[in-house]
C-alpha cells in the first residue's frame, strides 16, 4: 500500500485488486478477534474452561461467563461492526465524499438525540419502544446531510461535510444534554450508553435488531450498481438511464437502519464507518460490489478488537469500545489529512 | 501605510497610522450601550428581582445594604464574567479567522475547548475523591487545569496541521480528528466519576456561569487587560497577511512568525475564558462574523467582536436563566443560535462555489 501523493502529475498507478485474499485476511481476522473476544475478559478463563463452556456446558460459573456474556457480545458486536462498516461505504458513496461518517456526519448524534428523547421525556424503557427513534433521528439526521449534498453541483467539499457534521453534532449534542442535566437517573444511565459499549447487552437485545440490520445490509446490496454509476457524478449517472432519485432513497433507508440500530443497542460508535471503507478501498479498488461485503468484514473485525482492547487495557474495568475508536481512529482521520489522501 | 482611502483623512502619528472609521465606531459605542442595558437587566433579574433604576442606583454606590450585597457579591460577578468570557472568546475568534482567512475556523476548531474539557474533567474527577482539598483544587486546579489543557491541546492540532504553511482546510479537519479523540476521553471521565461528579462536569462541559464569583472574574480580567492592547497592535501584521503570503513576505512581513504569535494569543484568550466559564461554544465563531457585517472591512474587527462576544453570552445567560429556566447553562443556547449559523454560512459557500 504506497502513498500515493495527490496533485502530483504521475500515470496512475494500477494497484491490482486482490479480492479473494483480502476477503481471506479479513475472516482469517475475524477468526482471531472472535476467539479472542470468547477467550478473554475480567473473569480469567482458561482455554479448556472455554472449550468446555462452548462444546459440553455444565452450568459452571466459567460456562455461565462465555455462553451468557461473551458470545453475545461478541455476536453484538459483529453486528454492529458490520452495520457501520457498510453504513460508512454507503454514505462515502451517496456524497462521493472520502470523510463521509455516520459518526462524523451526525448521524449517530440524531439517532442518539432521539433515543434519549424517549427514554427521557416519553418513558420509553425497551429496545422495540426506542429503535424507532433511533431510526426517526437518523433519517432526519441523514436528510439533512444529503440535502446539503445536493446543494451544490459537484458534491459538498470534505471541509464543507465535516463542519456540517459538526454543526449537527454539536447542535444534537448541546440538546442531548440539556435533556439529561438535572436528571439523576438518565443523566446516569446516558453517560454509560453515550460512551458506546457492547456489554451487558444479552442475546435477546441482538436478536431484537438483527432483522432491522439485515435489511438495511439487503438494501445496500441492492444499492450497489447505482452507487457505482453514482461515482461518476449524478449527471452522468442521470444519462446512463440511472433512477437518481430512487438510488439516494434506497441508500439514505439503508443507513438509516443501520445506524439506527447500531445505536439503539450499543449507543454512538464513530470511526468505525470511516476506516472500514477506506482500508477496504486501498486493499480492493473502488467497486462497491467488493467494497459493501468486506467493509462488513472489516467493520465487525474492527469493533470487535477495538472491545478486546477495552477489556484488556484497564483490567479488571473496561473501557468502551466507543472510547477505544475514538481515541484510535483520530490518529487515523488525521494520517489521512496529512497524507493528503483526501482532496481539500 | 499605502495611499489613504479616498475620502478618508489617515491618523498618523510617528511609524502608526490608521484611518478614523465612524462605522465602526458607531458599532462598538451602540453595542457598549446594549451591552450595558443588557448587562443591568440580567443583574436586576433572579430570585430577588431588582428594578432596572434600582441596579444602576446600586452601580453608582447609593443603594440599599441588601440589595448592595445581592448585586454585588451574587449577581455582578455573574455578568461579569459572561462579559469578560465572551469578549475573550470574540477577539479569540476575531484573531483565528483574520489570521486564516477563512471564516469557518474558530479556536473550537483549534481543540481548545475540548482540551481544556478534558483536562478540567480529568481534574474534577480523578482528584475529587479527597475531602476538604476539593473546594480548593476546584478553585484553582480546575481553571488552571482546563488552560493548560486548551493550551495543549491547540498545540498539538498546529503542530499536526502545519505542513508548508498554514492551510485553513487542513486546520479544521486535524482540529476536528483532534477534538473526536478528546472527546471519547471525555466520555471515559465520565464513566469513571460517581454521579454527582458526572452531573457537575456535564454542566461544566456545557459552559455555564452558574456561581461564577469573583475569583473566576480577575483571571480573565487580568488575560484580557494584557493581550487585548498586544492582540490589537500585532493585527496590523494582518493587513499585509492579508494580500496573501507572497506579497507579505515581499513587504517584509515574517509571515509564519506573525500568525504563530498571533494564534498564540487567541489561544491563550480562547483557553482563559474556557477556565472561567467552561466550554461555551461558537461564541468565537459567530460573533466575529456578525460583526464583520456590521462594521463592513476585510476582516472581523477585534473591538467590535470584543463587545458583540460579551452580548452574546450575556444575553445568551439571560435568557437561559429567565426563558428556559435555571438549570439550562449558557452554553447550551449559544450552540443553539451558532450551529444553524454555521449551517447557513457553509449553504451560502456552498451555493456560492457551484454557481
Amino acid at each position: 500500500m504506497g502513498t500515493t501523493v495527490v496533485g502530483r502529475l504521475a500515470p496512475p498507478v494500477r494497484r491490482r485488486s486482490r479480492p479473494w485474499l483480502a476477503l481471506g485476511l479479513g475472516l482469517g481476522a475475524l477468526a482471531v478477534v472472535v476467539v479472542l473476544s470468547i477467550a478473554v475478559g475480567a473473569s480469567p478463563t482458561t482455554p479448556g474452561q472455554v472449550w468446555d463452556a462452548l462444546v459440553a456446558p455444565t452450568g459452571a460459573p466459567s460456562d455461565v461467563v462465555v455462553r451468557e456474556l461473551r458470545l453475545p457480545r461478541t455476536l453484538l458486536g459483529i453486528l454492529v461492526g458490520a452495520a457501520l462498516g457498510v453504513a460508512g461505504v454507503l454514505m462515502q458513496g451517496h456524497t462521493r465524499n472520502p470523510l463521509a461518517d455516520p459518526g462524523l456526519l451526525g448521524i449517530s448524534g440524531g439517532a442518539a438525540f432521539c433515543v434519549v428523547l424517549s427514554t427521557t421525556v416519553l418513558g420509553v424503557t425497551d429496545v422495540f419502544g426506542y429503535v424507532w427513534f433511533a431510526f426517526a433521528g437518523a433519517a432526519l439526521a441523514a436528510l439533512l446531510v444529503f440535502t446539503l449534498g445536493a446543494a451544490s453541483r459537484g458534491g459538498p467539499t470534505p471541509v464543507t461535510l465535516a463542519l456540517a457534521g459538526l454543526a449537527v453534532s454539536e447542535l444534537l449534542l448541546a440538546l442531548t444534554s440539556a435533556m439529561v442535566l438535572g436528571e439523576g437517573p438518565s443523566l446516569d444511565a446516558y453517560r454509560f450508553w453515550a460512551a458506546g459499549a457492547l456489554d451487558d447487552r444479552g442475546a435477546a437485545l441482538t436478536l431484537q435488531v438483527l432483522p432491522f440490520v439485515l435489511l438495511g445490509l439487503v438494501l445496500a446490496i441492492a444499492n450497489v450498481r447505482a452507487l457505482d454509476v453514482l461515482a461518476l457524478g449524478e449527471d452522468s449517472a442521470r444519462g446512463l438511464g440511472q433512477d437518481v432519485t430512487r438510488a439516494r432513497l434506497v441508500g439514505l433507508v439503508a443507513v438509516t437502519l443501520l445506524t439506527g440500530a447500531s445505536v439503539a443497542v450499543a449507543g454512538p460508535i464513530g470511526f468505525v464507518g470511516l476506516v472500514a471503507p477506506h482500508v477496504v478501498r486501498s486493499l480492493v479498488g473502488p467497486a462497491h460490489g467488493r467494497l459493501i461485503p468486506l467493509a462488513a468484514l472489516v467493520g465487525a473485525v474492527l469493533v470487535l478488537a477495538a472491545d478486546v482492547v477495552g477489556r484488556l487495557v484497564v483490567r479488571p474495568a473496561e473501557l468502551a469500545v466507543g472510547i477505544v475508536l475514538g481515541i484510535v481512529g483520530a490518529p487515523f482521520f488525521v494520517a489521512l489529512i496529512r497524507r493528503r489522501m483526501v482532496k481539500l | 501605510m499605502s495611499a489613504p482611502v479616498a475620502g478618508r483623512r489617515p491618523l498618523r502619528a510617528g511609524p502608526v497610522s490608521a484611518v478614523w472609521r465612524p462605522r465602526t465606531a458607531f458599532v462598538v459605542l451602540g453595542g457598549l450601550a446594549l451591552l450595558v442595558l443588557v448587562g443591568a437587566a440580567s443583574v436586576g433579574r433572579g430570585e430577588y428581582p431588582i428594578a432596572l433604576a434600582d441596579v444602576l442606583r446600586v452601580l453608582a454606590g447609593a443603594g440599599s445594604r441588601g440589595e448592595t450585597f445581592v448585586i454585588t457579591q451574587l449577581r455582578l460577578p455573574r455578568v461579569l464574567c459572561g462579559v469578560l468570557v465572551g469578549a475573550a472568546l470574540g477577539v479569540a475568534g476575531a484573531i483565528t479567522q483574520g489570521v486564516a482567512r477563512n471564516p469557518l475556523t474558530s479556536p473550537d476548531v483549534l481543540g481548545v475547548t475540548d482540551g481544556a474539557g478534558v483536562a478540567a474533567l480529568a481534574v474534577l474527577v480523578l482528584a475529587g475523591t479527597g475531602g476538604s482539598a476539593v473546594g480548593l483544587l476546584a478553585a484553582v486546579g480546575l481553571p488552571l487545569a482546563a488552560l493548560v489543557g486548551g493550551l495543549l491541546a491547540a498545540a498539538l492540532v498546529v503542530g499536526l496541521a502545519y505542513r508548508q504553511g498554514l492551510d485553513a482546510f487542513r486546520f479544521i479537519l486535524v482540529g476536528l480528528g483532534i477534538s473526536v479523540a478528546l472527546v471519547s476521553v471525555t466520555s471515559w471521565l465520565l464513566v469513571l466519576a460517581n454521579v454527582q461528579q458526572a452531573s457537575l462536569a456535564l454542566i461544566w462541559l456545557r459552559g455555564s456561569l452558574n456561581a461564577r464569583g469573583w475569583e473566576h472574574v480577575v483571571p480573565v480580567a487580568v488575560v484580557l487587560v494584557i493581550v487585548l492592547p498586544i492582540a490589537i497592535v500585532l493585527a496590523f501584521r494582518l493587513d499585509a497577511l492579508d494580500l496573501g503570503d507572497d506579497a507579505a513576505r515581499g513587504l517584509g512581513e515574517r509571515v509564519d512568525r506573525s500568525r504563530v504569535q498571533l494564534l498564540g494569543l487567541a489561544v491563550v484568550l480562547a483557553a482563559s475564558a474556557c477556565a472561567a466559564a467552561g466550554p461555551i461554544r461558537f461564541v468565537a465563531l459567530v460573533t466575529p462574523q456578525v460583526s464583520l457585517r456590521l462594521t463592513g472591512g476585510s476582516r472581523p474587527p477585534l473591538l467590535a467582536s470584543a463587545v458583540a462576544g460579551a452580548l452574546l453570552v450575556v444575553t445568551g445567560d439571560l435568557v437561559a436563566r429567565t426563558v428556559l429556566g435555571g438549570e439550562v447553562p449558557v452554553g447550551v443556547v449559544t450552540v443553539v443560535l451558532g450551529a444553524p449559523y454555521l449551517l447557513y454560512l457553509l449553504v451560502r459557500r456552498t451555493r456560492k462555489d457551484s454557481a
